[in-house]
């Protein structure tokens, strides 16, 4: 493919709306006569709603209904989810047990949000309290084995012999660490607004990663066919996992909509959105490696703990990076979930990986100091050239170069061996790395281009655009394939009358997508070429097809470009209204020959007042390489945002709840910290050309998540080096360091 | 929120008597604390008293070389005010320190002065705090404290006074001018905030409808060298984990006098003054100040989280009395 | 910036004497809310407005008009008191640009210009902004062309899913007549009440410095 327009740097397409203010998200359509909704929430952590006194509610001015245990409709399918793992298992008012602090109980509808929000302040509920499992650590002993995320084989691995390996090591570290419960917290609250068209139709304007996913699973709950259900979702204000699955308040909009007969609105506060949209769960993790005394690895044991709800088996597959990132022959990696009266956990930008490579790209840090080596020597010589999971080649891997580049580029040469070793007036400095990874892998989606007689294009793909640059790099694919300029086309998404796309999970929207797109975009250019070379009145009939060049709009002769048409004439001529394409794609088995992954590098310096213990970041150089760059420039942001993330991981982001009530007490934006623009230096970002025949038709591997993977590691390693202390929980808040 | 009758005032006196009669009034300011608290049901006043248009917003010099912050002057103007960052560097700093440009901009000298905590119990109607319920317990003693007071606790509450201006104020020794149902009156600010002991409900001095008219800074000349530190979980926008305030007179080799305040520690802005008296007449040495921040915490009681505040508060003294003057 | 020209107020106004009449067909309430600003003759009569009882508990509010101007249009409203700023102009205007990311004076995605500064709209009433000037992101662009930050935002790649731009960009925009000093931490600093979990940060203050650095015309 010749790349005139995929590969540049081009402005995001919706960049002019969203900075007009006219980009509109879930709650900012107006449809008549909608009402609002708010959810009232328990507040024990374990029990049965006894008794709720609705009567003030119901009488306050303007309220049009309140819906709860008692009189909430029944829900055609909720039996068809409550076995399927990683689904929540609906606390949508169907039952009185109470599974978790702050779960729904209640749902008051009134004719304004703000009479909706008082009159839910006035339901008084009494429960029958029964005992809670509040803390992780108190639950160890009656853990259970993790289980795959829908359908996934459960985490963990065994190759070799681990423990008779790590016996026998001359060099030898173990550690446990801990990441704590963190919120995604996308800057747009969840939320939906539902309109019953007719008692059988239904229409979901709602916050989600995946318009096809949301209605698949609204179509069995409310016993509807997926034709009578429609999801609109055109711009999502971020979603990083929490907007993925579905949560109760898509239901309970639902239903409030067809009890009062009215489109109802239902949007989170902030504050219920650490309880009700998931999050990623705490892990307690182990790992231990052994080394020769050259520093190659001979063992790797790596095993923990994570949280989940009672609702649900969610499992944060933290081991598997374990699994696959170095050369080593004897691995062991398990995991068990412990179940604590806590809202269900759920995939948070590099489940698994976000975690597992802080533990792990730590013990990789503490293994080099134990070794007396360069940590990025130690990485180099335990490079794995191929899968060591499961013995497959790599499909392409850059990990190497990633690592030179961020090394020339940070001056890591420069760097002492020691510990507390640069220092520049109060602070103390220190370099740290970490590798990055996460799979490439992709799901089905289909596509539909049409060229209109005025010479424009509309491309349709279902799928998802969360911010992460979907809608440019689709229009720009679209653009090179029909031979236009990007400006001529508009790319259709986040809408269930589109041709289904994938769900925006596992950085996989681009691959998905992008094949659909080009194959429909290409049959759009071979009709028009068609069209032209036997319609007798084109300056191209009877040439070859092979002969005509379509660029810019119009098809030409390759010999004689002057000689040609626009698209826009051909059309007009043929007095048709539209060319169309339709395009399908989903994985090849052939792809399964080899192991898809990105890889990169990050390089951090960190500045550590050495009295007061606060950590500044100062400087980050990160590499990627991660299959075919369609957009530099929104690639470039997607890794910057995912590092950044990252550092509110590794730095600020905890989610605590209390001992005893089992609450969140950092339900906010002043008590969760999320990085502000003060906590944020200038980020280095370059991308390693990867030219990937095998992990897919056009060689993307994703970049939503891998940026994240790595920098928690990095940043604490960092911190090792600059104060000779190793912190092992997350986040190094300034207590841990004093 | 709950419902509430709004009303406009545009003088002193009869917002003072509107009101002292009405129990369930209260006055509205810059509104950035009020109505965060209204919508989370802390707060439920039946009458909002907006005094936002009474002429009260001036920031003007005193006789007596001091300066008077109206009531209603907006954070960001006292911060950026030229007899403010000449006289006082340490409470442009410490506004400059506080909440967002934003709030800021919206906040006012009186509303900050009333701010209430930000402990997260208090905030949870859904919890126990004998600040928002007399009597109801205190959940964050054994809950989560990490935020807490080490300074001026009781066992009826821990709830850390969030102020960053008030920190300079407490060690300028400012008085607050009020005017009540009885008239006008001067509060120092010692005596302004109070510490919570069985009583964590009453939080200040003022009686119900008095409005803050100003507060007034005295002349220090001393304060010209000033400075706030503030150590906080992120680069900003963050409340303060720890902070201080801190003035450092020296003449003829020695310490003439010193101010300091600390903030994020205590259940009100605190005024280290056992510090003060150990700084008085000594030479400026590490060991000096380490004595003056040890004698700063004196007394301080931690609970299961928030210990580190003890020694962090110490090294901000030692950190800003050596930057203002000692070479160490 | 305040006035320090006027005489020092100690605060003690001649009580008020007697009370003008509320224009017929209002209550006291609705005259004082709506009458307060933009005309000074009102405001001055008003200034002797005599104390009324508090409502008798538990009645739910009347509405109240308030009139302000947005982007240069003037607005008139029937609000419930506890109508936000930000759900005025969200949920009555229509008005959706500014985005609502926490309501608690948080995220600054609310951010909008009152009278020329930037503040938090989900921290206020509608009712307090009688007379107001309320600018919001609809109206920085003036017909096709964007504003200079703007533009400038779509450069640098300052945005990712868009929720917080507004806020943002409102926030630069007030900035931009605020002591700043010229370095970037400066302009971090600065802009720290605006969150943006995409992290599009570093993209943000390229943005802002690419315009505070353009010429001043």
């Amino acid at each position: 493919m010749s790349s005139k327009i995929i590969g540049r740097p081009m402005d995001r397409v919706d960049g002019k709306l969203k900075v007009t203010g006219k980009a509109q998200y879930a709650a900012e359509y107006n449809p008549p006569g909608m009402a609002y909704a708010v959810i009232v929430q328990s507040t024990v952590p374990r029990g049965t709603v006894l008794r709720m006194q609705t009567s003030e509610a119901e009488r306050a001015p303007g309220v049009l209904a309140v819906l709860t245990p008692r009189n909430t409709p029944k829900l055609p399918g909720a039996d068809k989810f409550s076995a399927v793992p990683v689904l929540p298992r609906l606390t949508a008012m169907q039952d009185s047990e109470v599974l978790y602090n702050g779960q729904p109980i209640a749902l008051v509808v009134a004719d304004t949000f703000e009479r909706a929000t008082y009159a839910a302040s006035r339901v008084r509920t009494t429960y029958v309290e029964k005992a809670a499992s509040l803390k992780l650590e108190a639950g160890l002993e009656r853990s259970e084995p993790a289980l795959g995320n829908f359908g996934m084989p459960p985490p963990g691995h065994t190759r070799g012999d681990a423990a008779a390996a790590l016996a026998a090591a001359p060099v030898r570290v173990e550690a446990s660490y801990r990441t704590p419960t963190e919120h995604h917290n996308p800057m747009e609250p969840h939320a939906s607004i539902a309109v019953w068209d007719d008692p059988e139709h239904l229409t979901l304007y709602d916050s989600n990663q995946g318009v096809f996913f949301m209605r698949q699973f609204l179509s069995l709950l409310f016993g509807l066919p997926p034709d009578n259900v429609r999801v609109i979702s055109r711009y999502v204000g971020g979603g990083f996992g929490c907007k993925a699955l579905p949560w109760p308040h898509q239901i309970m909009s639902i239903m409030a909509a067809k009890v009062v007969g009215r489109p109802v609105k239902l949007v989170l506060t902030r504050q219920q959105m650490f309880s009700l949209v998931g999050y990623r769960p705490q892990t307690l993790q182990k790992v231990e490696l052994g080394a020769s005394a050259q520093g190659k690895l001979t063992a790797i044991r790596h095993t923990g703990y994570s949280e989940t709800s009672e609702l649900d088996a969610f499992t944060e597959p933290f081991v598997n990076v374990s699994n696959m990132l170095y050369a080593c022959p004897n691995v062991a990696t398990s995991q068990r979930v412990v179940r604590l009266s806590a809202s269900t956990p759920t995939f948070m930008r590099a489940p698994g990986e976000a975690p597992g490579t802080f533990a792990f790209e730590s013990a990789m840090d503490e293994l080099a100091h134990a070794l007396k080596r360069d940590p990025l020597e130690l990485r180099r010589l335990n490079h794995a050239d191929k899968d060591p999971e499961h013995g497959k080649p790599w499909s392409s891997k850059s990990l190497l170069e990633c690592y030179r580049w961020c090394a020339e580029r940070f001056g890591w040469q420069r760097r002492s061996l020691q510990p507390r070793s640069m220092r520049d007036g109060d602070a103390l400095i220190g370099w740290g790395m970490a590798t990055a990874t996460f799979p490439a892998f992709r799901m089905q989606a289909s596509a539909l281009a049409r060229v209109m007689a005025d010479g424009t294009a509309v491309v349709q793909c279902g799928a998802a655009d969360l911010g992460t640059g979907a809608y440019t790099v689709f229009t720009q694919l679209a653009a090179e394939t029909l031979g236009m300029s990007p400006e001529k086309v508009r790319m259709e998404m986040g809408d269930t009358v589109l041709p289904p796309g994938g769900l925006a999970g596992g950085s996989s929207t681009t691959a998905t997508a992008s094949p659909a797109i080009r194959s429909a975009s290409n049959e759009v250019r071979r009709k028009l070429v068609q069209l032209a070379v036997a319609d007798k009145e084109s300056p191209l009939h009877g040439l070859a097809e092979k002969d005509i060049v379509v660029e810019d709009g119009r098809l030409s002769s390759s010999q004689d470009t002057a000689r040609g048409e626009t698209f826009a004439q051909l059309l007009t001529r043929q007095k048709l209204t539209h060319v169309e394409g339709k395009g399908d794609a989903a994985p090849d088995p052939a792809e399964q020959k080899f192991s898809s992954h990105a890889f990169g590098s990050h390089f951090v310096e960190v500045r550590v007042d050495e009295a007061l213990g606060t950590v500044r970041v100062s400087r980050i150089v990160t590499a990627m390489g991660a299959g075919r760059i369609l957009n530099p420039k929104t690639a470039r942001s997607q890794i910057q945002g995912g590092v950044i993330f990252g550092l509110g991981m590794a730095l600020t982001e905890e989610t605590l709840r209390d001992p005893r009530l089992g609450r969140v007490m950092t339900a906010d934006f002043a008590e969760y910290h999320v990085p502000v623009h003060a906590d944020v230096p200038d980020i280095d970002v370059h991308f390693v050309e990867e030219h990937d025949p095998h992990v897919n038709p056009l060689g993307i591997k994703g970049i939503g998540e891998i940026g994240t993977t790595g920098i928690a590691a990095a940043v604490a390693n960092a911190v090792f080096h600059a104060t000779g202390k190793r912190v092992r929980e997350l986040p190094i808040t300034l207590d841990k360091l004093l | 929120m709950n419902p509430f009758q709004y009303e406009q005032s545009l003088e002193v006196d009869s917002s003072v008597d509107r009101v002292s009669r009405a129990p369930e009034a209260t006055f509205l300011a810059g509104g950035t604390g009020l109505l965060d608290l209204m919508k989370l049901g802390v707060e439920t006043p039946a009458v909002l008293v907006d005094v936002r248009r009474l002429p009260l917003a001036q920031i003007q010099e005193l006789p007596d070389g001091g300066v008077r912050l109206g009531a209603l002057a907006r954070n960001s103007d006292v911060a950026q005010h030229p007899l403010v960052r000449e006289r006082y560097p340490m409470l442009s700093q410490a506004l400059l320190a506080g909440a967002s440009g934003q709030i800021r901009n919206m906040a006012t000298v009186g509303g900050n002065l009333m701010q209430r905590t930000r402990c997260a119990y208090f905030r949870d109607t859904a919890t126990p705090c004998n600040k928002r319920e007399p009597g109801s317990g205190c959940s964050a003693l054994e809950g989560i404290n990490r935020g807490h007071a080490v300074l001026g606790v009781s066992e009826a509450c821990i709830a850390t006074h969030p102020s960053d201006m008030c920190v300079p104020l407490a060690a300028l020794g400012a008085t607050v001018r009020v005017k009540g149902p009885q008239g006008e009156r001067a509060i120092p600010f010692a005596d302004f905030h109070l510490l919570p002991g069985n009583t964590p409900h009453r939080e200040t001095a003022l009686e119900h409808g008095a409005l803050v008219l100003s507060v007034d800074v005295p002349a220090l000349p001393a304060a010209r060298h000033s400075l706030y530190l503030k150590a906080r979980d992120r680069a900003s926008y963050a409340f303060a984990l720890a902070s201080v305030a801190a003035v450092l007179e020296l003449e003829g080799g020695r310490i003439r006098q010193a101010r300091l305040a600390l903030g994020g520690v205590g259940t009100r802005p605190w005024r280290a003054s056992g510090a003060e008296q150990k700084l008085a007449g000594q030479a400026p040495s590490p060991e000096v100040f380490q004595a003056a921040a040890k004698a700063a915490l004196e007394g301080a009681s931690p609970r299961a989280h928030n210990g580190f505040k003890v020694e962090l508060a110490q090294r901000l003294i030692v950190r800003a009395l050596t930057r203002l003057g000692g070479r160490s | 910036m305040t006035d320090s020209k006027q005489p020092l107020s100690d605060g003690s106004a001649p009580a008020e004497a007697s009370s003008p009449e509320a224009p017929e067909g209002t209550t006291r309430r609705e005259f004082i809310a709506t009458a307060t600003v933009g005309s000074a003759l009102l405001l001055e009569a008003c200034r002797h407005a005599p104390p009324v009882e508090g409502p008798p508990p538990g009645t739910a509010p009347a509405e109240l008009e308030v009139t302000f101007k947005v982007n240069g249009q003037l607005q008139t409203l029937k609000v419930d008191p506890r109508t936000s700023l930000l759900d005025a102009l969200r949920e009555r205007l229509g008005l959706t640009g500014t985005k609502k990311g926490c309501d608690h004076g948080q995220c600054g995605a609310c951010t909008v210009l009152v009278d020329g500064r930037r503040e938090l709209s989900c921290l206020s009433l509608a009712v307090m902004h009688q007379g107001a000037e309320v600018s919001t992101v609809e109206g920085l662009a003036q017909g096709d062309t964007l504003h200079p930050l703007q533009q400038a935002f779509i450069e640098q790649d300052a945005l990712q899913c868009g929720y917080c731009t507004s806020g943002q960009l409102m926030s630069a925009v007030g900035l931009m007549s605020e002591p700043c000093g010229a370095s970037d931490d400066d302009v971090r600093e600065a802009m720290s009440g605006n969150l943006c979990r995409c992290s599009a940060y570093p993209n943000i203050i390229a943005a802002i410095q690419q315009v505070r650095r353009l010429p001043k015309l």
